[in-house]
C-alpha cells in the first residue's frame, strides 16, 4: 500500500521535502503516518508545535485510517490572512 | 460566490464588481495586508505556503455556510500565495447583503473563521531572521 504525503510551511522545512509517496502497512491511522516519517526524515523529529491532519483534502482526526492511495497532509497552526495572530 | 488562491496580486475593485448586484444595498471588502512590523521586529517580506486545492474547498465551505447564515447575495473570498510585499494584500473577503449589518457579520465571521480553518501559512522574513507563523490549530468537524 502506497499513501502521497503532503508537507507544509515549518515540516516543508524541515524534512527538506514538501511531498512524498511512502510505502505503508495496513491499519495505519494518520499519527502512525507521521511517525512513520519522522523515521524517514530525521528532521522531523524535533517537531514539537501541535499537528492537524488532512486525508483527500479533508481535516480528519488522528486516529483516521488511511488507504491505499489517499493523500495524507500534516498541517502545522494555519496562519493565513493579513495581519499577524494573536501571538 | 468567488473562491480563488493565486499568486497573482489581488484588486479590491474587481472583487466588488464580482459581489455588486443591483439588489444588494450594501458591499462589504475587507482586506489583510502585510504589516511592516510584528513582535517588535521590522518585517521585510511573507511567504505564503498553501495546500491550494485544500484552501479552495475550505474557503468555499465556510462561504457556503456564511450564506445560510446570513441573507447574502454574493461573495468573494480570494487568498495570494507566495511572496508578498509590505503593503501588499494578502486575504481579500467581499461580501454583497441587501442591507450593512448582515454584509459586515458576514464579512468579519468569515475573515475569522478562514484564518482558523484555511491551510495557508506565512513565513515572515524580518531583519535578522525568519520564521514560520505558527496560529490556529485546525480541528476536524
Amino acid at each position: 500500500m502506497k499513501a502521497r504525503v503532503l508537507l507544509f510551511a515549518r515540516l516543508k522545512d524541515l524534512a527538506g521535502v514538501s511531498e512524498a509517496e511512502v510505502e505503508i502497512g495496513e491499519g495505519l491511522t494518520a499519527a502512525d503516518v507521521f511517525r512513520l516519517l519522522q523515521g524517514l526524515y530525521p528532521g522531523l523529529a524535533s517537531y514539537d508545535a501541535p499537528l492537524a491532519y488532512a486525508v483527500n483534502a479533508r481535516y480528519v482526526s488522528p486516529e483516521h485510517p488511511v488507504r491505499d492511495g489517499d493523500e495524507v497532509a500534516f498541517i502545522p497552526p494555519v496562519s493565513g490572512g493579513g495581519t499577524c495572530t494573536s501571538r | 460566490m468567488h473562491i480563488e488562491v493565486t499568486a497573482e496580486p489581488l484588486d479590491p475593485q474587481q472583487a466588488v464588481e464580482l459581489v455588486r448586484r443591483d439588489d444588494a444595498g450594501a458591499v462589504v471588502v475587507f482586506l489583510g495586508v502585510v504589516r511592516d512590523h510584528n513582535l517588535g521586529r521590522r518585517v521585510l517580506y511573507l511567504e505564503y505556503d498553501a495546500y491550494p486545492e485544500m484552501a479552495r474547498r475550505v474557503m468555499r465551505e465556510l462561504a457556503e455556510e456564511a450564506m445560510g447564515r446570513w441573507p447574502i447575495v454574493d461573495v468573494a473570498v480570494l487568498h495570494r500565495i507566495g511572496h508578498l510585499e509590505v503593503g501588499e494584500t494578502s486575504l481579500l473577503v467581499a461580501v454583497s447583503s441587501p442591507h450593512r449589518a448582515e454584509a459586515f457579520e458576514a464579512a468579519h465571521w468569515l475573515v475569522d473563521r478562514l484564518k482558523e480553518r484555511a491551510p495557508i501559512w506565512k513565513k515572515e522574513v524580518f531583519e535578522g531572521g525568519e520564521e514560520w507563523i505558527e496560529g490556529e490549530l485546525p480541528s476536524p468537524r
